[in-house]
């Protein structure tokens, strides 16, 4: 009997080219490298200076997403770039692609989007896969049994060059979700709660497993939301045991086995969960039943509450200077804070289930006066099918704006971003300080309680805009 | 590109005392559009060195021209901690420094740093919280005995790990060092 082992160790075992020693890191393969404009120029540049090609152009798909922006192309056929160095941007990896053989979702590919929406939605994303990219939101792809994770752009240029990264192991924790979630309760809640209870530095070190029933009753959209959040408590890596929800969404996408060869890769996937008697370094178990819909209130997405409770006072001098920012009163309710602007979108949040969930709140209803509300969805396919559900109608007769997929107001590098001063209400990943544009004070939040926002004008608890039916699928 | 040999770098040290510092703050987003690798340090820390109308801060602990003589920056637990751009320390080393001091050190930006020849240096909560109390204190960082000393007093060690530490040492290539492995490279895509 060899030793019980975790779906992280069968991931790690199956991809070491070479075993790590006191001396040097493990070589790892890397089965699928995602790559988008922003961090891989500096790579490609590497490649040129040292005479290299790209080993794998078929193990590497590129897309468009952070620099793109969301409006479409004015009468003169241009689109509006929020600079000159983002369109360079752009055509730069056009370039590269065309010059080294690497498949891009260009700006008129009906499958273009959010680097961490295309690679599950084509089907690129499996389980037992090792996934990385420069951007640290790769962990999103551990939604399906991948070892996946964000590395910089010299680690891209290494994976351009040999289709391989340096990597110690990394210690592991499993993070059990322990009872069922109330209704109305959605991965992104999941995610702030399990942040705000283990802190934003909580993960570092760690290749995180999410585990426990709530866990195994999200959808896919939702542990992906789950394992995008992995990196806001500092864990690199975070992922979920395949299981039949996995395969039933991948089964039949363009890019995923088919046939023969389907029956033998849902065969293999079976056996990646992790043995019963397999060990972590660390355990945690968050109480899924008490957690509630959630926003932060801070600078750090550890700084997370329910939307229904009050600010709480600051307990040091970095606290008290986030609350400075934030302006929220401490023991006041978050419900005071008036609303400036809400963004749905980004690779936490625009998949077609949160933007169902948004819809569901703001049907028939209409954006506050002076609430700026912008629905991005995270890839063209998404849109696509958002509009033939007419979702977009919903959101325009509301009052928002419909706009064109990519990852906007989360960077907010494309131009889309909010005034200084303003509270964004968005289903983003990060709240750091002019994140979404300089002096931005930004609260996440899911997609329900962004829309309810939205409405409201002010913080607000999703639950009294939502039907019963809502809260149940939420 | 190989950064400079890093082996001893004696200097002054820049405290910020915030937890959390995230690479949005170290270089924000809006200066990625960039191509290059060059020149980031004009947009390191950008908004706490400038006002929203790019007028240099008064208050800033950034000095508008670089860190000159304090080449070690200490800052708050979890630093570094967000996105996984490298420009955040491509611009830290234009700007100046050759060395982060904390007590926790985000891991992607920990990794970007050793491979740019900028030394992350975690330490015991006691030393950071002495070296919190000590702004612009004369440091000397040795990466060959892995040790940390200040003119007043300071001792401590910390870990780094081995071949980013011989890399910086020695001028060792990691791309070379996996290009150096080919064959086995091409046996493990034969068998997969």
């Amino acid at each position: 009997m060899s030793a019980p082992r975790s779906l992280f160790d069968k991931l790690w075992d199956t991809h070491v080219v070479v075993p790590e020693s006191e001396d040097a890191p493990a070589i790892l393969f890397i089965d699928l490298h995602l790559v988008h404009e922003v961090t891989s120029p500096q790579a490609f540049a590497v490649l040129e200076e040292r005479g290299l090609s790209v080993r794998r152009p078929d193990l590497t798909q590129a897309t468009l997403d952070h620099s793109t922006p969301t409006l479409p192309a004015g009468a003169d056929g241009r689109l509006p770039y929020a600079t000159e160095a983002a369109e360079k941007q752009v055509h730069q990896l056009e370039a590269n692609c065309a010059k080294y053989g690497i498949d891009l979702l260009g700006l008129d590919d009906a499958r273009r989007g959010i680097v961490h929406v295309i690679g599950p939605e084509m089907g690129l994303t499996q389980p037992g896969k090792t996934i990385v990219c420069g951007d640290s939101h790769t962990s999103t792809h551990g939604a399906f049994g991948a070892l996946a994770f964000g590395i910089g752009t010299t680690e891209v240029g290494h994976v351009l060059a040999t289709q391989c990264v340096l990597q110690r192991k990394p210690k592991s924790m499993r993070i059990t979700f322990e009872g069922a979630l109330s209704p109305g309760v959605g991965a992104k809640d999941m995610a702030l709660a399990m942040i705000a209870q283990i802190g934003a530095d909580g993960g570092q070190g760690y290749a995180v497993e999410f585990a426990g029933e709530a866990v195994e009753a999200l959808s896919m959209e939702g542990r992906m939301t789950l394992c995008n959040m992995a990196i806001e408590a500092g864990a690199r890596v975070g992922m979920i045991a395949p299981d039949e929800t996995t395969f039933a969404y991948l089964e039949g996408r363009e890019r995923a086995p088919q046939g023969e060869d389907w029956d033998a890769a849902v065969a293999r996937w079976r056996e990646l969960p992790s043995d019963p008697e397999a060990s972590f370094d660390t355990e945690v178990t968050v109480d899924a039943a008490a957690i509630r819909p959630m926003i932060t209130y801070g600078v750090s997405p550890d700084a997370a509450a329910p939307v229904t409770g009050n600010a709480p006072a600051p307990a040091n001098d970095s606290e008290r200077e986030a609350a400075e920012y934030m302006r929220f009163a401490a023991d006041r309710p978050f419900a005071e804070a008036k609303v400036d602007r809400v963004f749905i979108g980004s690779c936490t949040n625009s998949r077609l289930s949160d933007l169902r969930e948004a819809a569901e709140v703001m049907r028939g209803r209409t954006v506050a006066d002076g609430v700026t509300a912008l629905i991005v969805p995270g890839s063209e396919a998404i849109r696509q099918q958002a509009e033939a559900e007419g979702l977009d109608a919903v959101f325009t007769q509301a009052g928002a704006e419909w706009r064109l997929p990519g990852c906007s107001m989360c960077i907010a590098m494309n131009g889309d971003q909010g005034a200084p001063g303003e509270l964004v209400v968005s289903t983003s990943n990060r709240n750091f300080v002019g994140r979404q544009g300089k002096g931005v004070r930004t609260v996440l939040a899911g997609p329900a309680t962004a829309a309810a926002c939205a409405i409201a004008g002010h913080i607000a608890d999703p639950s009294q805009y939502m039907s019963t039916e809502a809260r149940d699928a939420a | 590109m190989q950064p400079d040999p890093f082996k001893r770098l004696e200097a002054r040290t820049l405290v910020v005392r915030q937890s959390n510092i995230d690479t949005d703050q170290i270089i924000p987003a809006r200066f990625l559009t960039t191509t290059t690798r060059e020149g980031l340090g004009a947009n390191a820390f950008y908004d706490w060195r400038y006002t929203a109308d790019d007028q240099p801060k008064n208050a800033s602990p950034f000095p508008v021209a670089g860190a000159g003589d304090r080449q070690v920056l200490v800052a708050g637990p979890n630093f570094g901690c967000g996105s996984s751009r490298e420009h955040a320390p491509w611009a830290l080393l234009d700007y100046g420094f050759r060395a982060v001091v904390s007590s926790d050190i985000a891991d992607i930006f920990k990794s970007n740093s050793l491979k740019n020849g900028l030394l992350p240096v975690e330490v015991d909560a006691e030393t950071h919280a002495a070296l919190l109390e000590r702004p612009g204190v004369a440091i000397a960082i040795d990466l060959e005995e892995c040790t940390l000393t200040t003119e007043d007093g300071i001792e401590a060690r910390f870990a780094v790990e081995p071949f980013a530490r011989r890399c910086l040492l020695d001028g060792v290539d990691p791309l070379g060092h996996i290009l150096a492995h080919d064959a086995q490279i091409a046996e493990y895509e034969a068998a997969a």
